[in-house]
């Protein structure tokens, strides 16, 4: 999957000027950057919810403003952040609901269909979670079936606009192992934003790192990742130590107080 | 494994068709009911004798033209109500956003009292103007709450401020009119199904020939639209087109309705939660809605009736009684939520 020349953009205003890049196949990719950076219209640019104003979205070289929707669907699927389950629905039916894009006028729910929730409920734990109502799960139990839905479309590429938001730590962190079990079980192409700079260098094998819409930089996290690019993007000293427990990147923040003078 | 989600999903599927198999069952007893019962009774066999045709001329009388007409009108108006409540409130994701709270009924009484006391039209006019200030209102309130997306709470308020004043200018208009006139438009205005004939079942039947199953095909796509915007998308439903489509139909639908029985107070708001109970899970519920919408308004029209005594009361009024609270209700607990 890759992007031409992709602008991006509501009305007039142009929110992403001139992406041209490639998302690596079968890996994972994190997209980082400040808020309002356009990190997250640009997701939605390669997801075909917004059109582009100039250039395109390639997948599998063919232009997705070409591409009639449904066969999208097939391929590439997309968690929104914060989506909002309808008043009252199962889990079941809920995950149920990524099948659309394989289902048709002629078409109907069959034993594939069943096949297919049932394998998304089991790899993300769900699968005990069918007959309750969406309504009544925690936190972490909601996103992983928001997770399921997105994998029951069994789609090769999967994007997915901050996973993690409102999730706490240990959740953040098993929603990320979840998705990393998927990319190294069927090589699932991933692709999220996500707010934590250190999370998202411990998972990606690729980061893009955004700024006023421009990527500043993309690449494997243990080379692009330095101290100067952070204060660059973000307006913030930091210092740059390998994470204790995964030897990737970690940032750590330099602020006003709490600092040793050696650090200053 | 499959077992778990196969059996789940059966189950729902159960619940769904036997609650709308159950809700089915009441409105025809309902209806039968409706043409057995009154000053003369006529015996539930004799009932069905006159409707498959081999009823005694007297009887053929109060069943054929009399009764029928109007219990026709009652399950009709019901139906097409209860579908056009349920596809705004799925469509809007909100429950507050059923064509009679938020002014498209008010839109299509102001233009048919328009109809009657500046022009003095009667039926099909009626209607017509109907359809047409429905369609009108619809669209105004769609454009004023438009704001790169139509959200749920702007469009309400909108339409609940549209309708305040399309009320108003209806009841400018009966204070302008000659007293007999705006006598018949008032007891239009309550929503009543009294005294109803083949003219008013016609033009209402044939509209509901397109408008029911088109609802009900569009109405699959309500699977994807009640996911939000986005997620429909990305699984590949047209979101704009049906939504359109959708909107244009339970439009269509509350106005056929209003014009035929009038604004019926709440049985759009009403319908889509009831059903949604009955039926359980997350499902859009379309077919139960619709027939719940027409059992409310027989069971209303069978009270008022015959059950308060010696004054008639239109069927109107027993729904804005039960309906009122309601609404309150859903008011203050949206409030104390906080939720849109």
């Amino acid at each position: 999957m890759k992007t031409q020349n992709l602008s991006l953009g509501y009305g007039e205003r142009t929110v992403v000027g001139d992406l041209s890049l490639e998302l690596p196949t079968g890996r994972i990719t994190m997209i980082v950057g400040p808020n309002a950076c356009g990190k997250s219209t640009f997701l939605r640019g390669l997801a075909r919810l917004l059109p582009p104003l100039a250039g395109a979205v390639l997948l599998d070289g063919r232009a997705l403003a070409e591409t009639p929707s449904r066969e999208i669907a097939r391929k590439l699927g997309i968690l929104p952040q914060g989506p909002i389950a309808p008043d009252g629905i199962t889990v079941g039916d809920l995950v149920g609901r990524g099948r659309h894009p394989h289902q048709g006028l002629f078409r109907r729910w069959n034993a594939e269909d069943d096949a297919a929730v049932t394998q998304a409920l089991e790899a993300t734990g769900t699968l005990e979670l069918t007959g309750r109502a969406v309504d009544e799960l925690s936190g972490g139990q909601r996103q992983r079936v928001w997770i399921a839905m997105a994998l029951a479309q069994r789609t090769k590429v999967l994007l997915l606009d901050e996973p993690t938001t409102y999730l706490d730590v240990s959740h953040q962190v098993e929603v990320l192992d979840l998705l990393t079990d998927l990319n190294q079980r069927d090589g699932t192409t991933i692709v999220a934003v996500l707010h934590d700079l250190n999370l998202a260098c411990r998972y990606a094998d690729h980061l893009i790192v955004m700024k006023n819409g421009a990527v500043v930089v993309a690449g494997e996290p243990g080379s692009v990742v330095t101290a100067s690019l952070v204060e660059e993007v973000f307006g913030m000293p930091c210092r740059i130590v390998p994470d204790p427990v995964s030897r990737t990147p970690m940032i750590v923040p330099i602020g006003r107080h709490h600092v040793f003078e050696e650090n200053q | 494994m499959t077992g778990v989600v196969a059996a789940q999903r059966r189950a729902e599927q159960r619940r769904a068709t036997t609650a709308t198999t159950g809700v089915l069952l009441a409105v025809v007893a309902m209806f039968l009911l409706t043409l057995s019962y009154g000053e003369f009774r006529v015996s539930l066999v004799d009932v069905v004798k006159s409707l498959s045709g081999s009823g005694l001329p007297a009887v053929d009388y109060i069943v054929h033209t009399i009764r029928l007409p109007r219990a026709l009108t009652a399950l009709l108006v019901g139906l097409a109500f209860g579908l056009s409540g349920a596809i705004f409130q799925r469509l809007v994701r909100n429950p507050l956003a059923s064509p009679d709270v938020i002014g498209v009924s008010a839109g299509a009484s102001t233009a048919a009292v328009t109809a009657i006391i500046v022009f003095g039209a009667g039926g099909v006019f009626v209607s017509v103007a109907a359809l047409t200030g429905a369609l009108l209102t619809a669209t105004a309130i769609y454009l004023l709450s438009w704001r790169s997306g139509v959200g749920g709470y702007r469009l309400v308020l909108v339409g609940i401020g549209i309708g305040a004043g399309l009320s108003s200018i209806t009841s400018f208009l009966m204070t302008r009119a000659d007293v007999r006139v705006a006598q018949e438009a008032l007891f239009w205005l309550t929503g009543s199904v009294n005294g109803r004939t083949w003219g008013h079942v016609q033009p209402l039947a044939a509209e509901l020939l397109f408008l029911v199953p088109a609802a009900m095909i569009l109405g699959r796509a309500l699977n994807g639209l009640q996911l939000g915007d986005d997620l429909a998308r990305g699984l590949g439903w047209r979101v704009e087109t049906t939504r359109l489509a959708l909107l244009v139909t339970g439009v269509l639908l509350a106005g056929a309705a209003t014009a035929a029985a009038g604004p019926v107070a709440f049985v759009a708001f009403v319908a889509g939660p009831i059903a949604a109970r009955l039926v359980g899970g997350g499902r859009p519920a379309l077919p139960a809605s619709a027939l719940v919408g027409a059992l409310v308004v027989l069971v209303a029209d069978f009270i008022g009736a015959h059950l308060l005594g010696a004054t008639q009361f239109p069927a109107g009024v027993l729904t804005a009684l039960v309906g009122a609270p309601y609404l309150l209700w859903l008011l203050a607990s949206a409030n104390r939520g906080g939720k849109a």
